[in-house]
Parts: structure tokens; C-alpha cells; sequence
């Protein structure tokens, strides 16, 4: 059997919101019997992109991301207190049912990523449906992917292994794994959200002016071990990415025992660190 | 009796049985010539054949012979016109023709002719059928929009949905194009802004006027109550009433104070299409009626159209550049990609939609190392990544010059291009060195402008030196928006085009562009821009005459009233009563020079306001000045024809409620603007034009635009004049008989499928590349017009628009203009007026706003209506019921001044102060803060001067002008104070606010 996976590349998105938009135009004021009754008309983010920030100004980078109901295939939603209100379809995708659901404010907390929105109105818990009133009309493909103009979201309907063995081949990552929900919704390129890094720019002095130090090997240290070398750029900058954060004391240093101002640093970082300026000695 | 003749009478006898048979078979046709019983007279003008129709209860008998008492009467001169004009289908340069030379004449009343008329175009409309019936039962109509085409799912009367445009084996689409082994194409849909689909909500908007109203207080017999205006609310009265109220008073201002008395102004464009829009309907109305017009200053472009212009010409597109064939230069050809003030994944090029985001990574993909020298990390920065230089805003004129001090002392330029293609380098030299002023423009001295260090900006001028380098500015790559709108934007967009004329401009990898512009679409497929003045017929004040007037035969239309405000200064002519402006006058370089005048010798002064959409307020720089100028009792009456009630439109004294482009018929192509912005259809992956259906009926009582004018013509004897007989149906219809449609969509096809794929370009046909034919000295090879014929110096083709034909680093025309003090024809860099060099102001008002186009709205077109883009994480923030304007602020800042993340923040300065979230963010370098202009709404807490809450940004910023001796614009950049701010007790929501009776 065939089923729904969103996959998302966070590079690929440029936080145009043209998916959170059509979520909105679709479901506000409509009602979709057996699928979704109508979303409130303010605030009610079924299908949100969420914005990270890394750095401090000027080495900074921002991502942005969709995020929405997973449609887990363990759901924590689903158990037996919503047991005939919240289902799952053969195809992958978890609807919750619209007249059941009626007064369910408990159902909400059951989320544990929080894509259970309250409609106070209706006094109904609702979730982003993957659109599945318009696959089951034969659209081609959810609104989200069909209106993202980068590719940043692509609708995927396979079998369960192939889309593992994909997950695998490209490096895709679910949302908070520890959960062990299984979401179908798929990450690349999430480094950018969750890993950090560690920057600097580097000067020198070359005929009495102060000058971007080009094409210096700068050595990133975890415990005793060189883990990665890198090479300032044009304007002297380094950068080491995809670091774990609080993975321990991180030490920045020069290769060929050159030293700068600053350098070797030691640090323990929780979040990005851009190092400033070091002067070579 | 001859053949005609007979035919004539025949023909009018027929028409009887036309009307009879039609009526049995259309329900629409039946009701139509049920709501009628009237007499209309059909003869020659010396009476030899006369027929008279009698109407009633739907029923039609008609009579050999005249009528003592027709209540209207179609006159022909002679046989010959009379059959030309009646043989369907309707011939209309005939038709036109014989209008213009009285063979036609129209008599009687205007509104059982307007019905007349219809009816008999009924014959053929009424068959019309349009729209895709979809399996569950709706039907899907095409719309475009300012961010792109739509489809739109209508079911019982409502919009269902609104969604992007797939396009599918029907349509001719999809290219290839190569470059450094790869191949890249475009998706096959339409790409749209996101504004483009927040549109349902804003149809269904609580905000929708849809009643006409007047304000309690204003007697357009008694007391006005000018000083209530934005104070005391309205009632609902009838479209008789309020029509009559206008239609009376235009009259009264015209006989008693004479010619000029009525101003008629626009706003930013709030919707699309070739028929219903400012330069089309509105434009005609206007002329009709004969008004002072505000004219615009180009707001978008100032830097490009006071500056760089005069370095190079392309003053028919306001000095900003054409971009042809540099999408494929780019990808193929560039090493480094300069994006300057350049944010195209927010300003979307203007109408692109987010056609052109992939592209951006396209470049990534082949490695093409990016840098953006901009105050604001803004959404490209954080989609492309690369270097950010974090520049003081203002100053960028002082980094330029030192880039190029750099290129000079390090011969890092194309001399061979400044010795052949440029004139006055020598003297440029001897400023950039400090040669003539002391000065020597280094890294190191602009540092202490720009705050960017000395070595980060050799690094940068070594590198654009030695590698072929793009150079993105504003929105779409080559002159508009971005820092020319700020106070340095003229020098600015001089500095620009002189680094490029140093890089030889136009050489392989060596232009202006994003990648937003150029690429490969058929540019010659002929379809006006709304440029092109639609159905105005205004040849002077549009670009009507070049084609569109020659291709579909329309009435022409003429102001006789050459009184003009500029718009920069309405507020001063209504308050001061004088103004001076200078003219956008985009024909040569030399004409923005030229000084008007309000009030103009002989002309009244203006006494009403007729204002059409409604956005100054937010839109236009020191903007509460608007608000005086509102409450002056100078101004006798205002009346507002708007679809929103928005921050401007609570200071009408009558509201004309106006449908949005959903609610009626419209025909128009996706970014094609004609005029100053010539091809820019270009920046789409396709073209697409679209009919644009009718999708509903209009909400409540509003009308159409055209409608509405058309009924204030009837009340006036010009209805027939206005409207020439045709509904927008109708002129619909005779749009797209004038283009290249009908050679590969046949009407009725178009009608249904709602939308035309225009084929991409075929490989041998492509334009060439912008600036490649000056670069290699050819005739110049682009598919532009530009410059007229007598632009060129030399000889036609050769050369640029410029006295020497090249480019002119020390242009001519500069030193021909009188009191260039502030534009001096050797570019200096001077100090912005409002900048951290203001000392006392900087010490009181410590932070630069940045005041930059939105992303999320077209204008105010979809702001603060309670639609979607509301609920948009980066442009409101909804707090205690109200969606506040956003402000980004850097971290530090914000800590030093006790502000956490989405706190409500006062931003002030001497002018005024807004309410805003504070979006905490590393996104701005310190000292600098960001916002949006064009909120859709002033909510002042308790009157005048007191904070606004709707985030009307432009209340902050300066009113006066970059340069004396133009009206450039200088709103995008001001200082202001930010603090925390807490809601007083007890304050309302303010979009409950104000009460307007329903
Ligand atoms: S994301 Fe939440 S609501 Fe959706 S399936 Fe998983 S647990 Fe249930
Ligand atoms: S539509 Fe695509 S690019 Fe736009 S915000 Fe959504 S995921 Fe990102």
C-alpha cells in the first residue's frame, strides 16, 4: 500500500508562506464533512513555518520550515481514549473526526508537537488533513507542495520501505525521533536548524594595512582529536557546521602552529558562536 | 428604393424578431428586457427611414416611422453608416469613426440608452460561456493578480478556493536553458506571491465597504463639518443618494469655482486588469469630468530617475535598466553576484510572484559566491546565504567610492571600456583619489561611514575586480526600489552605474541583474500593459498611443485642465495652497527639470477630493500630514470609491463602495505593466494572460469601478461618451481583439479556459543581452523603443541616451541644470540629512528605521482586512485580539531597552509614534531597525498625533525631498526612539474601533 510523506528541504525554502496561505484559504469558512469542519478565522496555524536563526550579526544564517500534523504512524494522539475519533487512513494519513472529536478539548494536549489546534468556536480539536478531501477528488498532490515554488515540500505517495530506504539514502530526518511517532513528515538539510557552528574571520597585517587573512587553516578540536580543518575564504572567514550543541569543550586553533589574536579558543557551545576577529600574530 | 435601403429597413424590422427569439431562448436576455418599458427610436437624420421600438413588460413591438416621444434615439447620418454599423458583429474603428464624426448620434437618456445598448450587445454576450465545470460541482474561474494568476472555485455564488495555475498539455510552456554542463527549467505552474493567496479572505474581508455611506455630520446643503473628517462616522445611504451627492457636487465645484476645482487621486494598485484600473477607467472618468490631477512622483525608482540616468539615459524606464537576456548571462557567465540593497525574495520583483526564487538557487548550485551589502539580513540574504556586510543605511554611496578608489589605485577596471565607451573618468578619478577635495575616498575612510571595515571592503572590491560580477539593486535587479529610496538614494543610484560602467557594463558575466529579469519569453507577442491605458484613451498621460489606441478602436479622451499637484505635496497645496513639483516626465533626461506650479495660472483651486483606493496614509512619506490636509476646510467635500475601509477612507465625507476584481469582468497579463516598466513579463517563467472572470456577484450593494464611474457619467449627460455602449464584457472582449490572442485562442476557448500560456522564446529568437550591443559597439539590438528616435546624439541606434552618446561619468545634463548644488555633476558623497551625523536628532532618536515595500501585501491591497497574511508570522502579531504592525529589532537593542520577543513596543520620533510587536532578531546589525510600509490601517488611540496602532510606519518618516529641485521621495529611512509600551487600561480593540452603520 502506498502512502502520503511530505519531504522538506530546509534550504529549499525561502519562508514565502505560500503553504501556511493555502492551508488558511482552504479550510477558512469551508466545511469539509468527514474530513475537517471549518478553522478559525484568526490565529489557527495548522500548517505554520517555524524560523531559525543561528550566529550574531554579521555571521548569522536563517532557515525557515514548514511544520505540521506529522501523520505518525505510532501516533501518540491515537490511543484508546481516542479510539473511533482519531483514525488513521490506509494511505498514511491521520484525520480527526470532526463530529466525534466534539468537545474534545483533551485531545489537544495528546500532541506532542503541538499540531493539535483548539477551535473554540466549535469547540473542536483540528489538525492539518494532508488535504486528503482533495486526494480522495484525485488531486495530484497536497496544495502545499503543489504552490511552493522552490520545491521545498514535495508529496510523496510510496510504499512504507521505499520511503525508509530513501530516508536513509538522502539523509532525511522526522521531528523529535525520540519519540518514537514515526512522523511522515521528512527533513533535509535540518543541520540547519538543530546543529551549530562555530565561526570567526581572521586579518593580518601585509604592508602596514589591515587585510582579510585568505586561505588560512584554521583546526577544530573535541577532546584531544582534530575533527575538522577548514580555510578562511575572501573576506577571512571560517566556519565549522553541523556541530552537535553542548558537545563538549571545542577548541579553535590555527594550523602550522600559527597563532592569532583570540586563537586558540576554547568553548563549550550551546548555540552558534561566531568568534569575531583575530589579528594573526 | 436602392439596396441599402431596403436592407436598412429590413434590418430594423428584424431586430425586433432578434429581440423576441432571443428573449424565448435566454432567461438573462428575458430578465434584462424585463426591467425596462421605454421607447428608443432607431432613424436617419432626415427622417426617410424610421423605426421605433416600444418596450414593455418585456414585451417589443416596433413601428415604421417616428415617435413623438422616444426617451432615446440612435440617429445615423445616412444609409451607408447606418447599415455598416448594424450588420453584426460589431465593427468597432466603423463604429468609433462614425462616433467621432457625428455620422451616430445617441440622444435621450442616458441610462435607457446604457440599457438599450446592452441589450443589443446581449444578443451575442449572452451566449458567452465561461468557466470549468469541476467534478464536485463548483466551477473554476481565472483571475490575475498583482502576485500572479489564479484560479478561483466558485460554488453556489462563493469563492471555495483560490489556487495557483498548473498549467497542462494544452499549454505551450516550459524551456530549457544551459549552462556550465547543467540544465535548468521551470516548474510548469504559475508561481505566485503569497498575497496572491490571501485573496479569498480579502473578498469575504470584514473590512469590505459595502454599502455607499456618508459621513452623519456632512450636508452637502448645510454644514460640512470639514474638521470631523476621520472623527465622526458614517450612515448608510442609497446608491441614488450618493450618486446624486457626487454627480451635484462635481457640478457646483465646477460653476462655482471653476475649472481645477476637483482633484481626482490614486493610490498604489489594489487590483488588476486592462479595463478596471486607475489608468484605464478611472483615467477616463477623470478626463471626462476634467480634474486637477495629483501626479506621481516615481516613487520607486527616485534614485534611478533624479540620478543615474543622466550617467547613461533609460529614461523611459526611469533610469532603471532593461535586464534582457541577463537571466542566461548570469547562470552562464557570472562569478560573484552583488546583491546591493537587492531583496527580491520580499518585493518579488514587483508582480513575479516568487517565479524567480528557484533560480536563486539554480546559481547556488553552480557555485556562484553571493554578497549582500544591505542593513538588513533580509529573506534573499537568508535564502542564499553568503557574506553579509551589515552597512550603515545611507552611507552605501561612501563604500562604492571606495571600491572603486580601490579598482583605481589597483587597476582592478576595464580601461579599455573607459576610454572607449565613457566620457569624464579623468575628472571622477580626481574626486575618488581626493584629487580635487583632499579627500581620498579609502576603505578606511569610508569605514567610519558605513561602519563596514576597511579590509572587508578591499577583500570585496579585489574580488568584484577580478571576477565577473552581477550587480543586484532593488527589487528587480536594475533600479527600483530598495536604498534609492531613501534620502541618498540619488547618489546612490549614480554610484551603482558608475562601478558597473568601471566593470565594462554589458560584457559577458559583467551586468545588472537578480536573476529576476530576462528571461526567455516571447517579448513580441502583443498584449498592453496597464501602462498602455486600457480603455482611457488618454494619449498623453499613458503609453495608449503607441499601440493600444491604434489596435483597438476606443473613443479618445482628453483633460483639458492642465492644472497638476504633485503628490509628495498634496497636503501642502490644500493647506498652504502652493505647491512646486517636477514633472515625471520619462521622454528625455532633461525633462524632470522642469518646475510646475500649483496653483496654475487661471485655474481654480482644488475644493474636491476625489479619491480612488485608499493607501496614502501608510504609503506615503510623513504621511500625517494627510490628516491635516483631511480636516481643512479648504477641501468642501471628499469622496472615497474603495473596496476596504482603510486607513484613508475614514476621512471621506461619501464612501462609494467598490467590488474587488473577483466580483467583475477584467482582462490582464501577469506582470505586464507596458510603459516605464517595458517588458518586465520578462521576469516570468511564462506569460500568462488571463480573462478574469466575473467570479460572483458583488458583495452587498458595491459596484464595479467602471460601473460606478459610468453611473456618475449618466447623472452628468456623459454616460454614453464614458462608456461608449459597452459593458466590461464588452470591453473585455475588445481588449483582447486588439492583442495576438485571437491568433492562437479563439474567443470562445479563452472565455472558458480562462487563461493563455504565451509559448516561451525558440532559441534563434531570444533577446539579445542588456548593454552587450553598447559594450561591443553595434546598433543597439534590444527589442525596446527606447530612446525615442531623437535620444541618440549620433546616429539612430548608436550610442546611449546621453549628450555624447556614451556613458558620462560627469553627465552633461547635470551641468546644464540650473541650482544643482544637491545633484552636482561630479557625484559626491554627502552625509544623509537624517542620519547618525544629524547630531542632536541622533542623540534624541538613536536608531535608523528602515522603511522598506512589503512582502506579504501588494500595497495595502491585503494588509490588516482580517485576512490570512494576518495570521503570517513575519508581518502581525496578534495580541489581545489585535494584529499588530511588526518592527525588527536587533538583540541588543532590544535587551538595552528591557524588550523581549513580540512585546508591544512604542517607535517614535518628533513626528509621531507607532504601536508595533518588536520581532527580536541577529537579522539587524545593531543600531538599526526594520519595518514594513503600506499597513492598510490608521487607528490613532485618541486623534491626531497620538500612536497609531494599525503601524502606519510612514507617519515617521521625513516629508522632505532628497534633492531640492525634484520631488524624490525620501520615506524609506528615518530615525526614530523605540520603547517598551504597555496597552493602557480599558483601551478598545481598535478593529472594533470605529462603528460604521450597516
Ligand atoms: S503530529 Fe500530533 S496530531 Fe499529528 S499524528 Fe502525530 S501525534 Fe497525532
Ligand atoms: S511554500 Fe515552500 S518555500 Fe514557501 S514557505 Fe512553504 S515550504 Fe517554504
Amino acid at each position: 500500500m502506498k502512502k502520503w510523506n511530505l519531504v522538506v528541504d530546509v534550504e529549499r525554502c525561502n519562508n514565502c508562506n505560500n503553504c501556511f496561505l493555502v492551508v488558511k484559504d482552504e479550510h477558512g469558512g469551508n466545511d469539509f464533512p468527514g474530513y475537517a469542519a471549518p478553522q478559525p478565522a484568526k490565529g489557527a496555524r495548522w500548517f505554520r513555518v517555524e524560523r531559525q536563526e543561528r550566529g550574531v550579526a554579521p555571521m548569522i544564517d536563517a532557515s525557515h520550515y514548514p511544520v505540521a500534523c506529522n501523520h505518525c504512524d505510532d501516533a501518540p494522539c491515537m490511543n484508546a481514549e481516542t479510539a473511533g475519533v482519531i483514525t488513521k487512513r490506509a494511505d498514511g494519513i491521520v484525520l480527526i473526526d470532526p463530529v466525534r472529536a466534539k468537545g474534545r478539548k483533551d485531545i489537544v494536549g495528546m500532541c506532542p508537537y503541538g499540531h493539535i489546534h483548539w477551535n473554540d468556536e466549535l469547540q473542536l480539536p483540528q489538525n492539518w488533513i494532508f488535504e486528503a478531501h482533495l486526494l480522495d477528488q484525485g488531486w495530484k498532490e497536497p496544495r502545499v507542495s503543489q504552490v511552493c515554488p522552490t520545491g521545498a515540500i514535495e508529496a510523496v505517495k510510496v510504499e512504507d520501505a521505499a520511503m525508509a530506504e530513501r530516508a536513509a539514502r538522502e539523509g532525511l530526518r522526522t521531528l523529535r525521533p525520540e519519540l518514537g511517532a514515526k512522523p511522515r513528515i521528512y527533513y533535509r538539510n535540518f543541520d540547519r536548524v538543530d546543529k551549530i557552528f562555530i565561526g570567526g574571520s581572521l586579518a593580518e597585517i601585509r604592508d602596514g594595512v589591515e587585510e582579510c587573512a585568505e586561505g588560512v587553516q584554521v583546526e577544530l578540536w573535541l577532546n584531544g582529536e582534530r575533527l575538522a580543518t577548514t580555510t578562511t575564504d575572501t573576506f577571512g572567514d571560517y566556519k565549522f557546521d553541523g556541530l552537535e550543541p553542548d558537545s563538549g569543550e571545542y577548541e579553535v586553533r590555527l594550523a602550522a602552529e600559527r597563532f592569532a589574536e583570540g586563537l586558540p579558543a576554547k568553548l563549550r557551545p550551546a548555540k552558534s558562536e561566531y568568534l569575531g576577529l583575530g589579528r594573526l600574530g | 428604393m436602392d439596396m441599402k435601403s431596403l436592407r436598412l429597413k429590413a434590418t430594423l424590422v428584424g431586430l425586433t424578431y432578434l429581440f423576441r427569439m432571443k428573449a424565448k431562448s435566454s432567461a438573462t436576455f428575458r430578465a434584462h428586457l424585463e426591467k425596462r418599458d421605454c421607447v428608443v427610436q432607431i432613424r436617419l437624420k432626415d427622417n426617410s427611414i424610421a423605426r421605433y421600438y416600444v418596450f414593455e413588460g418585456g414585451k417589443v413591438v416596433s413601428r415604421s416611422g417616428l415617435h413623438p416621444n422616444p426617451q432615446a434615439t440612435m440617429m445615423f447620418k445616412d444609409v451607408d453608416t447606418a447599415v455598416t454599423l448594424l450588420t453584426p458583429p460589431v465593427n468597432y474603428a466603423e463604429t468609433v469613426h462614425a462616433g467621432k464624426n457625428f455620422r451616430v448620434i445617441l440622444m435621450g437618456d442616458d441610462e435607457v440608452i446604457a440599457w438599450f445598448m446592452k441589450l443589443a450587445n446581449k444578443i451575442e454576450t449572452d451566449g458567452w460561456r465561461y468557466g470549468e465545470p469541476m467534478s464536485d460541482g463548483s466551477i473554476r474561474y481565472t483571475q490575475m493578480t498583482n502576485g500572479g494568476p489564479l484560479h478561483v472555485y466558485v460554488k453556489d455564488d462563493k469563492i471555495i478556493r483560490t489556487n495557483i495555475v498548473e498549467f497542462t498539455d494544452d499549454d505551450q510552456c516550459g524551456w530549457t536553458m544551459t549552462a556550465r554542463g547543467r540544465s535548468f527549467s521551470p516548474r510548469k505552474k504559475g508561481l505566485v506571491a503569497p498575497h496572491a493567496l490571501s485573496m479569498k479572505a480579502n473578498v469575504y474581508s470584514d473590512k469590505r465597504l459595502l454599502y455607499p455611506m456618508k459621513r452623519v455630520d456632512f450636508d452637502p446643503n448645510g454644514e460640512r463639518n470639514p474638521q470631523n473628517r476621520g472623527k465622526s462616522g458614517y450612515v448608510r445611504i442609497s446608491w441614488d443618494e450618493a450618486l446624486d451627492i457626487v454627480s451635484n457636487e462635481i457640478v457646483r465645484q465646477k460653476q462655482v469655482h471653476g475649472p481645477g476645482a476637483i482633484a481626482l487621486a490614486h493610490p498604489s494598485h489594489h487590483q488588476w486588469g486592462n479595463v478596471g484600473y486607475y489608468l484605464s477607467a478611472m483615467m477616463r472618468f477623470g478626463n471626462a469630468v476634467g480634474v486637477t490631477r495629483v501626479v506621481l512622483n516615481p516613487d520607486s525608482w527616485e534614485g534611478w530617475y533624479w540620478g543615474a540616468m543622466h550617467h547613461y539615459g533609460n529614461s523611459m524606464r526611469l533610469g532603471a535598466t532593461g535586464g534582457y537576456g541577463t537571466l542566461e548571462d548570469a547562470l552562464q557567465n557570472c562569478e560573484l553576484m552583488v546583491y546591493w540593497s537587492s531583496d527580491p525574495e520580499s518585493q518579488f520583483g514587483a508582480y513575479a510572484g516568487t517565479e524567480t526564487s528557484e533560480r536563486r538557487l539554480w546559481a547556488k548550485e553552480l557555485g556562484i559566491k553571493t554578497v549582500h551589502i544591505n542593513p538588513h539580513y533580509c529573506p534573499t540574504a537568508s535564502f542564499v546565504g553568503g557574506k553579509w556586510l551589515p552597512i550603515r543605511p545611507g552611507t552605501d554611496t561612501a563604500m562604492a567610492l571606495a571600491i572603486m578608489n580601490v579598482w583605481i589605485k589597483e587597476g582592478l577596471y576595464d580601461r579599455w571600456f573607459i576610454e572607449n565607451r565613457t566620457t569624464g573618468f579623468e575628472e571622477w578619478k580626481e574626486y575618488v583619489l581626493g584629487v580635487t577635495d583632499g579627500v581620498d575616498k579609502t576603505p578606511e575612510w569610508q569605514a567610519v561611514e558605513t561602519g563596514i571595515s576597511a579590509r572587508e571592503v578591499r577583500a570585496l572590491a579585489r574580488e568584484w575586480g577580478r571576477k565577473k560580477t552581477y550587480l543586484g539593486c532593488g527589487v528587480n535587479g536594475g533600479g527600483f526600489g530598495g536604498a534609492c529610496r531613501n534620502a541618498s538614494g540619488i547618489q546612490w543610484a549614480r554610484a551603482m552605474v558608475m562601478l558597473m560602467a568601471m566593470q565594462g557594463w554589458g560584457k559577458p558575466g559583467v551586468n545588472f541583474g537578480n536573476l529576476t529579469t530576462g528571461a526567455p519569453v516571447d517579448l513580441e507577442f502583443y498584449f498592453p500593459g496597464y501602462g498602455e491605458g486600457g480603455i482611457s484613451g488618454e494619449l498623453m498621460a499613458t503609453g495608449s498611443a503607441t499601440n493600444n489606441y491604434v489596435r483597438m478602436p476606443h473613443l479618445p479622451s482628453v483633460n483639458p485642465v492642465q492644472q497638476s499637484i504633485p503628490r509628495q505635496r498634496l497636503p501642502e497645496a490644500i493647506l498652504d495652497g502652493f505647491a512646486e513639483g517636477y514633472f515625471l516626465d520619462p521622454m528625455a533626461a532633461e525633462n524632470q527639470m522642469r518646475p510646475f506650479f500649483y496653483p496654475s495660472p487661471g485655474y481654480s483651486k482644488v475644493h474636491m477630493l476625489y479619491k480612488y483606493g485608499a493607501s496614502y496614509m501608510s504609503t506615503i512619506n510623513g504621511s500625517s500630514r494627510f490628516e491635516r490636509m483631511y480636516q481643512s476646510p479648504e477641501l468642501e467635500c471628499v469622496v472615497s470609491q474603495a473596496i476596504w475601509m482603510e486607513g484613508e477612507t475614514q476621512f471621506a465625507d461619501v464612501i462609494l463602495p467598490a467590488c474587488t476584481q473577483f466580483e467583475r469582468f477584467d482582462i490582464g497579463e501577469w506582470s505586464n505593466s507596458g510603459g516605464f516598466g517595458l517588458h518586465w513579463t520578462g521576469q516570468l517563467n511564462h506569460r500568462v494572460i488571463a480573462l478574469q472572470h466575473k467570479c460572483i456577484e458583488p458583495l452587498g450593494e458595491s459596484k464595479s469601478d467602471y460601473q460606478i464611474f459610468w453611473d456618475i457619467c449618466k447623472r452628468l449627460g456623459l454616460g454614453t461618451y464614458y462608456s461608449e455602449g459597452s459593458s466590461e464584457e464588452d470591453w473585455v472582449q475588445r481588449v483582447y481583439k486588439s492583442t495576438d490572442l485571437p491568433k492562437h485562442i479563439s474567443w470562445k476557448k479563452f472565455l472558458r479556459k480562462g487563461y493563455f500560456v504565451v509559448p516561451p522564446e525558440t532559441d534563434g529568437r531570444k533577446a539579445g543581452v542588456d548593454m552587450r550591443w553598447f559594450y561591443e559597439g553595434r546598433p543597439k539590438d534590444l527589442p525596446e523603443p527606447y530612446p525615442l528616435p531623437a535620444g541618440y546624439s549620433g546616429r539612430f541606434l548608436h550610442g546611449l541616451q546621453t549628450q555624447s552618446g556614451k556613458f558620462e561619468f560627469v553627465p552633461n545634463s547635470l551641468k546644464r541644470l540650473q541650482g544643482n548644488e544637491d545633484r552636482p555633476p561630479v557625484l559626491q558623497y554627502t552625509r544623509a540629512f537624517e542620519g547618525p551625523h544629524a547630531t542632536d536628532l541622533y542623540a534624541k532618536y538613536p536608531l535608523q528605521l528602515l522603511i522598506a515595500h512589503q512582502r506579504f501585501s501588494f500595497h495595502t491591497a491585503q494588509d490588516g482586512k482580517s485576512s490570512a497574511v494576518n495570521d503570517v508570522l513575519d508581518h502581525r502579531v496578534l495580541k489581545d485580539g489585535h494584529y499588530y504592525h511588526i518592527v525588527r529589532v536587533a538583540r541588543g537593542d532590544a535587551v538595552a531597552r528591557g524588550i523581549a520577543h513580540h512585546d508591544l513596543v512604542r517607535v517614535f520620533n518628533d513626528r509621531g509614534s507607532v504601536i508595533c510587536a518588536a520581532d527580536v532578531t541577529e537579522r539587524m546589525a545593531p543600531g538599526i531597525a526594520h519595518s514594513y510600509e503600506s499597513s492598510a490601517l490608521y487607528e490613532p488611540i485618541d486623534g491626531p498625533g497620538t500612536p497609531d496602532l494599525g503601524g502606519s510606519m510612514n507617519l515617521l518618516s521625513p516629508d522632505r525631498m532628497q534633492a531640492r529641485g525634484t520631488v524624490a521621495s525620501a520615506g524609506s529611512l528615518c530615525l526614530v526612539q523605540i520603547e517598551k509600551w504597555e496597552r493602557p487600561e480599558g483601551l478598545v480593540a481598535p478593529q472594533e474601533q470605529r462603528e460604521f452603520a450597516s
